[in-house]
């Protein structure tokens, strides 16, 4: 996959290489819709997308994209059974109160998945930890224990652990390291799970 | 000044000084009731121009009291239309992009076939023997004129309250005529709470002896503090407490301490009873009785087996609601329900919820988060469908 870094963020660009055009894709967690527009003007998607934030959900829909305001907890039920091509979690399951529950509606909704989170397991996370004996603080994860969204940290093999769990196939992952560029396909799991500070996953049951 | 007004309203009951459509004996409507209504008309405004591929026309619909003047001077009260702050040249519903269409809805008082109107068997005004009519009968009306205009696919349908009603009964019935729907604070039914509020109103109106069991245009009098009362408790739902309360506080009208007795010593009060008197110059009683009754029976699951989501199956209409957060007569939950259904039919759907004190009317007022969300819908969807020039 071509990377261009003086395009569109990184992961931006990591998430639409998986996507084939003209899909429909639903993007959960949509935020202000960086992503949504820039698959509909890079692969012509059909693209709608859920955002908890109304903020969020405005400045999709000022922007003309398809959004609506909702809980990636709660309203992913609402979905009818495989009405998207790929469903995006990204930089949202940690957030999330149940991710099994949201990995489970994800699949149920889309024929894939593609989900993205910060790597716990990541070594600068591990270190700071080891040797300052609290809950990192760092430049992608700069919330405090106490007022932080992302209430679900997972580490990259807690996250394989999980989809084996559920029975889900990864078709494809991929991890990054802190600059957002992948780390060698062929390298081992915990290689992954040390060096990789984010990771994007796609899966299909 | 009050009874020119009214002079005024009741000619434009019969003979409207805008467009109008007249549908002859072959041409009748069948009622939600089963009864047949024919002949009738239905009164209308446009504003722009309809493009070469017809491929431009919007239609708004009304809410409860309002009327086709939807962006020019109202020709009872000479105010400017009720959503001129959104609709014209150059504004968010561009009428130099859009071909813009708003009729009065039938059973409305500004010259659509209406209780105050002429009952051609009788000669005289229908009063309640006009039968009763449904929101879906409304959509019905505007397709015959829809069809009379020759357009066959409207670019949007868009209202607001008792308008978002007409829209997304247009959208359940005639999706393939109706490339995008902005239903706007309303509801798929109509609540308990709402029911209650206009059975309020309607008693008001009925209790005032001038109301003549439904023929006081023919005796000659008006039931104006019946329907001023309807409308007073109407308004305070169209608010919200927070707003009453920045507004008015408890602030006293012209004076400085309270008077001990049953005026008006307070500024809401006042306001009020401003709101009711002005009412009644221009809309006729009983109309207000059918428009309420209308809202009241609305109930878009119920006729599809009590599943929301089949009003909506299949459809490529793409959608945009609006709820406002202090609107507590269609509060923010029932356009989340719809959207849901939404969902579940597979739709294209946008949902927008604009942080405001100013309640239900505020669909009515220069909220800039929902004209943003207007524009972007608009403008994307015009894209979608090819339409560049719209874009």
């Amino acid at each position: 996959m071509s990377i261009n870094s003086n395009g569109p963020r990184v992961d931006l660009q990591l998430i639409a290489g998986f996507i084939s055009p003209r899909a429909r894709v639903l993007d959960v967690g949509c935020g202000d819709g960086d992503l949504l527009a820039y698959l509909e003007q890079d692969k012509q998607v059909d693209g709608r997308g859920v955002e908890i934030s109304q903020r969020g959900v405005n400045e999709c829909v000022a922007r003309g994209l398809s959004a609506i305001q909702g809980d990636a907890d709660k309203d992913l039920v609402f979905y009818p059974d495989k009405g998207f091509d790929y469903v995006i979690l990204s930089q949202t399951l940690q957030a999330t109160r149940n991710p099994r529950e949201v990995l489970e509606q994800l699949l149920r909704i889309g024929e894939r998945a593609i989900v993205s989170f910060p790597n716990f397991g990541y070594w600068r996370v591990r270190l700071s930890l080891l040797l300052r004996g609290r809950m990192p603080v760092t430049r992608d994860l700069p919330y405090s224990w106490y007022d932080t969204p992302n209430i679900h940290f997972c580490t990259i093999r807690d996250f394989v652990a999980l989809c084996e769990e559920v029975g889900v196939t990864v078709e494809s992952a991929m991890a990054l390291d802190r600059e957002g560029h992948s780390i060698g396909v062929s390298m081992p799991w915990w290689f992954w799970n040390f060096f990789g500070q984010q990771a994007v996953f796609v899966l299909k049951r | 000044m009050a009874a020119e007004r009214a002079h005024i309203a009741n000619n434009e009951a019969n003979e409207p000084s805008s467009k109008i459509v007249r549908f002859g004996t072959d041409m009748p409507l069948k009622l939600d009731s089963g009864k047949i209504l024919t002949p009738f008309q239905i009164a209308y405004q446009t504003y722009g121009e309809l493009n070469a591929a017809r491929s431009n026309a919007v239609l708004i619909c009304h809410a409860l009291t309002g009327d086709q003047h939807v962006a020019s001077d109202n020709p009872v009260t000479g105010k400017p239309g009720w959503w001129d702050v959104l609709i014209g040249p150059g504004k968010v519903i561009d009428t130099n992009r859009f071909f813009v269409i708003c009729s009065n809805v039938l059973g409305g008082c500004l010259g659509s076939t209406g209780p105050a109107t002429i009952n051609p068997e009788t000669g005289k005004p229908w009063g309640l023997d006009m039968p009763i009519v449904t929101i879906g009968d409304m959509v019905r009306a505007q397709v015959m004129l829809v069809d009379h205009l020759g357009i066959d696919r409207l670019f949007s349908v868009i209202g607001g309250s008792m308008g978002g009603m007409q829209v997304l009964q247009w959208a359940s019935s005639h999706p393939e005529r109706v490339h995008t729907a902005l239903p706007i604070a309303t509801g798929a039914r109509h609540s308990s709470q709402n029911i209650a509020f206009h059975e309020v109103g309607r008693q008001a109106v009925m209790a005032d002896p001038d109301w003549c069991g439904g023929r006081y245009i023919e005796a000659g009098k008006r039931p104006e503090k019946g329907l001023a009362v309807a409308r007073m408790a109407a308004h305070i739902t169209y608010l919200s407490e927070a707003a009453l309360h920045r507004k008015f506080g408890r602030n006293l009208q012209d004076r400085d301490a309270l008077t001990f007795g049953f005026d008006a010593d307070f500024q809401i009060e006042s306001y009020l009873r401003h709101q009711g008197m002005s009412f009644v110059d221009r809309f006729d009683a009983n109309s207000y009785l059918y428009m309420t009754r209308a809202m009241d029976y609305f109930d878009l699951a119920a006729d599809h087996g009590g599943r929301l989501a089949d009003a909506f199956r299949n459809t490529s209409t793409r959608f945009c609601l609006v709820s406002f957060t202090s609107d507590w007569l269609f509060p923010t939950e029932e356009s989340r329900s719809i959207v849901h259904a939404l969902n579940a039919a597979g739709a294209s759907v946008s949902f927008v919820e604009i942080e405001t004190d100013r309640g239900h009317d505020a669909f009515l007022l220069d909220e800039p988060g929902l004209f943003s969300a207007i524009d972007g819908f608009l403008r994307s969807a015009a894209r979608a469908r090819g339409l560049e020039e719209l874009a």
